[in-house]
């Protein structure tokens, strides 16, 4: 009988937890083939900070914040946006794919890549009119690609690249942005440009999410970390999670490994 | 000369204009998605389409054909998916798979049942009869404001200037779905985009292409001007825009010197008949992209 | 007259030419398995398509020298030359060029079939009234071969048999460990181009058996077919062989029984047929396989997210997770949980506890990999060194 009572209060914590989160996930699992790449995920991130999600090679990173922009279909489990259904939410959120997903060999250039990030906002065959023309040279100005407009997009450098995809984003103009490994493969000027455009998006009260591979700089980088592991390990303040114990318990024999070298956890 | 021209030229020259450019319209898409040979698919399993619409109605007309032929296309597409996905068979061996047991289903359909009273033969499915299509009742180019010769002009004609304008406003008002899907498509999903639907929805709109096209053309003409003209527009400009704009001005191209070659050409050498004008398009096509390839000034891969 | 078909007793040349088909067939089964595993199995479309213009070109100049241009040698020759040709353009244009490898196969396949038919067309013109017979090459036609061709084709296919067999080392080297067969010393270059040297063997042999249009299948649905039924490398291979080899033998001998129609169809839906059967039965890879094992493993997620969740006293959201419970007897139609329920939660739970220890632990590296959140930690580990998780569990501080 108590029990009942218990989950009945617990059911109305969790319904004003996951209206107040910009992003709440419940008992997600995603599947590929028969083995869960993520399994029974809970995770509410919380609004106006910078959350790092961390984990070992293939303990379903990427495919977390996939399933929670609908991109891959979960086998149970489901995800809110301010306690909403994504499909009422998506104009609040920006995506930043992996460089490695996209054919960079496409006829395209900078600026036309930035004015993707306004689809929802133009439509089918809305005019993109100078305001947006602004919007977007404003985008790319505040990651510094403003002189490569119209360069196409496959000439540019893999920083470079990755800095175009952040603008696109910032045009986007929404209150979540979710990033997949944006420092994977960028020089060290591009990735302190990329966390400085960050930072100023959280002090302006926007919510950050994306997937790091380097543990050295979480603590720098991050306010919250969520450590993943096909389930999650720890998720809260990276003061109170980014522990020895809980990264071991992430880890298990690949701890050392992923402190020497960063790279060889990425993907 | 003028009158002579307008009846038996202008008409098959529009018409191989018509289908060289709504196909070289979708064909720009799948180029840039990997997806060149679905067009040679889609231009395969049109014929037996065809022949079971045929068997089906008992008539050949246009409008079941085209049903016969849609239906055809959308089944080979989705039994290639499901082969890749569920087989975890490479696209490429799926559509193999595919498009000929199709093709030799349709072959065998056709060669078995009773044909003969109709225009339907594997040789025609696979190379058309552009040079027939005549506007008899033409005097001149004055036949053009005539409304009584107008209405004997060949039904082809028509009928592909709707193909081609469906085609053409699928590209304009989708430009900004399939742009984006076929250049990030986890970005495209991420805003909520349907890009599984957005490539079905090309494949389809490639086979209202392919399949007004077959009629007239034959499907080589067709699997050519796919890719061809796209093919050959990547490696003249970065844009995507212009590469568009290019296809469209080689497939018209293609289309008007592949038929004055193929039926004034051989006079020219002296020699007495025409030659397959279908077969001529598609040469031309390809000494077009030959010749970008040798010297379009976007033609090497970046970096 | 079927039976007799297939047991070779419609005359000699019958009987040639199903061998030669079912010879054809292995090669054909074989080197396809080959292109299959590189991934390129649609280039030999290319070639297959570019061999037209061979055909006609070397029958024009075939009559131009005097000939009847019928020669099956000469027209085979000048396939082979074209089809060539069409390759070295599919290479070109995907090295030097930015086109993708399937629009560089599009592309030639297109073009040199509709420049080969403008050559048909002009043949049509040079002996008006007399049939070249070179439709027959489109489609295939085997009725009414003579004794010589027939004889060509068998040998042929013999032949090009005999080299794949010889070749098979290398091929399978290539086609399965690249890197290890570079570093063995072979360049992969070389074998590549013996690779296409005997799909274009294939193709040229298989012409006037199955037609330029279809031979393609010849090559690739074998491989994809046996690919369903091992995981082996060198099962695929011969498995794919003896599809190829029963594909030409049975459609080669249906053709013989019915003349009238073009013999590339049948072949390609008898191996069309045996893919078929495959797809859908086929113990590991096969369709219905997959959709059960598919369902099954989605109701072990469920059950196993829903155990969890009762243990630690949250509620059951989704529908599919409270039906599953409700059917094996864990929890009531209200949501609360039974004796059962209660037991199997807990269990659930201590399940998880003991992972969460193994996964965290150098010790357990290997047993760590085993997890994926529904194996059972009995199944990997020693009862001893549940023990000794469990006492770690107690006391976690005692981990350093």
């Amino acid at each position: 009988m108590s029990l009942t009572l218990v989950s009945a209060k617990s059911v109305e914590d969790d319904r004003k937890a996951r209206f107040e989160s910009p992003l709440s996930v419940r008992g997600l699992t995603v599947s590929y083939g028969e083995s869960p790449a993520i399994f029974s995920v809970d995770v509410t991130v919380r609004a106006g900070a910078m959350t790092a999600i961390v984990g070992p090679n293939g303990a379903g990173k990427s495919t977390l914040l996939k399933a929670a922009l609908d991109v891959v279909k979960p086998l149970a489990g489901s995800v809110q946006i301010y306690g909403q259904p994504l499909a009422q939410m998506r104009d609040r959120i920006a995506y930043v794919p992996q460089r490695a997903s996209v054919d960079w060999d496409f006829p395209t250039r900078v600026i036309d890549v930035v004015l993707m990030g306004m689809y929802r906002q133009l439509g089918l065959l809305g005019r993109v009119r100078a305001r947006h023309r602004t919007l977007a040279l404003d985008c790319l100005d505040r990651v510094g690609m403003r002189d490569f407009e119209t360069r196409q997009i496959g000439q540019l450098s893999g920083g470079q690249q990755q800095r175009v995809f952040l603008a696109r984003a910032l045009a986007q103009q929404a209150d979540i942005y979710v990033l997949d490994e944006p420092f994977a493969g960028v020089d060290a000027a591009t990735e302190k440009a990329i966390i400085a455009v960050l930072q100023e998006l959280r002090d302006a009260g926007r919510t950050v999410l994306a997937v790091h591979h380097d543990l050295t700089t979480v603590p720098d980088y991050f306010d919250d970390v969520i450590l993943l592991n096909t389930q999650i390990v720890a998720a809260g303040p990276v003061a109170d999670v980014f522990t020895e114990d809980n990264l071991q318990a992430a880890y298990g024999g690949r701890l050392a490994t992923a402190r020497v070298d960063p790279e060889s956890v990425a993907g | 000369m003028g009158a002579e021209f307008v009846a038996l030229s202008l008409p098959p020259i529009l018409i191989g204009i018509c289908v060289a450019v709504a196909c070289a319209l979708p064909g720009n898409f799948l180029v840039l998605r990997g997806q060149a040979l679905i067009g040679d698919a889609i231009s395969h399993v049109v014929l037996p389409g065809i022949v079971v619409a045929f068997l089906v109605t008992g008539v050949v007309a246009a409008g079941p054909m085209l049903a016969g032929a849609a239906i055809a296309a959308i089944v080979a597409v989705v039994a290639i998916e499901a082969i890749r996905r569920l087989g975890q068979i490479e696209a490429g061996a799926a559509m193999g798979v595919v498009f000929t047991a199709m093709f030799a289903g349709g072959v065998l359909l056709l060669e078995q049942s009773d044909t003969s009273s109709v225009h339907l033969d594997v040789e025609h499915a696979l190379f058309g009869n552009l040079e027939s299509l005549i506007w008899l009742d033409a005097t001149g180019w004055a036949s053009l404001f005539d409304v009584q010769a107008l209405a004997t002009l060949p039904v082809e004609l028509p009928r592909m200037a709707l193909a081609l304008i469906v085609v053409a406003a699928f590209v304009w008002i989708f430009w900004r779905p399939l742009t984006l899907a076929s250049f990030d498509e986890g970005f495209a999903q991420g805003v909520g985009l349907p890009t599984g639907a957005i490539g079905l929805g090309l494949v389809i709109v490639s086979a209202i292409a392919a399949v007004a096209a077959f009629d007239a053309v034959g499907s080589i003409i067709v699997i050519a001007m796919f890719i061809c003209p796209p093919a050959a527009a990547r490696m003249m400009t970065n844009r995507l825009t212009h590469q568009v704009a290019w296809s469209a001005g080689f497939a018209t191209l293609a289309a008007v010197i592949g038929y004055v070659l193929a039926g004034y050409g051989p006079l020219w050498i002296g020699a007495s008949a025409s030659v397959s004008a279908a077969g001529m398009i598609a040469t031309v096509s390809g000494l077009i992209l030959a010749a970008a390839a040798l010297c379009g000034p976007h033609r090497a891969r970046n970096g | 007259m079927l039976a007799d078909a297939l047991l070779l007793q419609l005359g000699y040349n019958a009987a040639l030419v199903t061998i030669g088909a079912m010879l054809l067939g292995v090669a054909a089964g074989v080197a396809g398995t080959f292109l299959f595993l590189r991934k390129r199995a649609l280039v030999s479309d290319a070639i297959s398509h570019a061999t037209l213009p061979g055909v006609g070109l070397a029958f024009v100049l075939m009559v131009a020298m005097g000939g009847d241009g019928r020669s099956l040698v000469g027209l085979l020759l000048g396939a082979a030359l074209s089809a060539g040709i069409g390759l070295l353009c599919v290479q070109w244009l995907t090295t030097r060029t930015r086109l993708g490898e399937d629009a560089a196969i599009g592309a030639v396949l297109s073009v040199f079939f509709g420049f080969g038919i403008v050559i048909l067309t002009i043949v049509q013109t040079l002996n008006a009234g007399r049939q070249a017979g070179l439709e027959g090459f489109l489609l295939g036609s085997t009725a009414g071969m003579l004794r010589s061709e027939a004889m060509l084709l068998a040998v042929s296919a013999a032949l090009v048999l005999a080299l794949v067999v010889l070749l098979r080392r290398p091929l399978t080297l290539a086609a399965f460990d690249p890197g290890y067969a570079e570093a063995a010393g072979w360049r992969l270059g070389r074998i590549d181009l013996a690779m296409m040297g005997i799909v274009l063997l294939v193709t040229v042999v298989g012409l006037k058996v199955v037609g330029l249009i279809l031979i393609v299948a010849l090559l690739i649905v074998p491989a994809v077919t046996a690919r369903f039924w091992t995981e082996r490398a060198d099962h695929v291979v011969v498995l794919a062989g003896l599809l190829g080899g029963l594909s030409g033998y049975g459609g080669a001998a249906l053709s013989a029984v019915a003349p009238a129609l073009p013999t590339g169809p049948i072949v390609v839906l008898v191996s069309f047929g045996f893919f078929v059967v495959s797809l859908l039965l086929a113990p590991g890879r096969g369709v219905l396989a997959s959709v059960l094992r598919y369902g099954r493993y989605q109701r072990r997620v469920h059950v196993r997210q829903g155990l969890l969740a009762l243990a630690q006293g949250q509620p059951i959201y989704e529908r599919l997770t409270h039906r599953l419970l409700r059917r094996a007897g864990y929890i009531l139609p209200d949501g609360v949980a039974t004796a059962d329920g209660q037991a199997a939660a807990a269990k659930a739970q201590l399940d998880e506890a003991r992972w969460a220890i193994v996964r965290g632990d150098l010790v357990f590296v290997s047993a760590a990999t085993r997890y994926d959140g529904l194996t059972e930690i009995e199944t990997v580990l020693t009862p001893d060194q549940i023990t000794d998780v469990d006492a770690r569990i107690m006391a976690p501080q005692a981990v350093t």
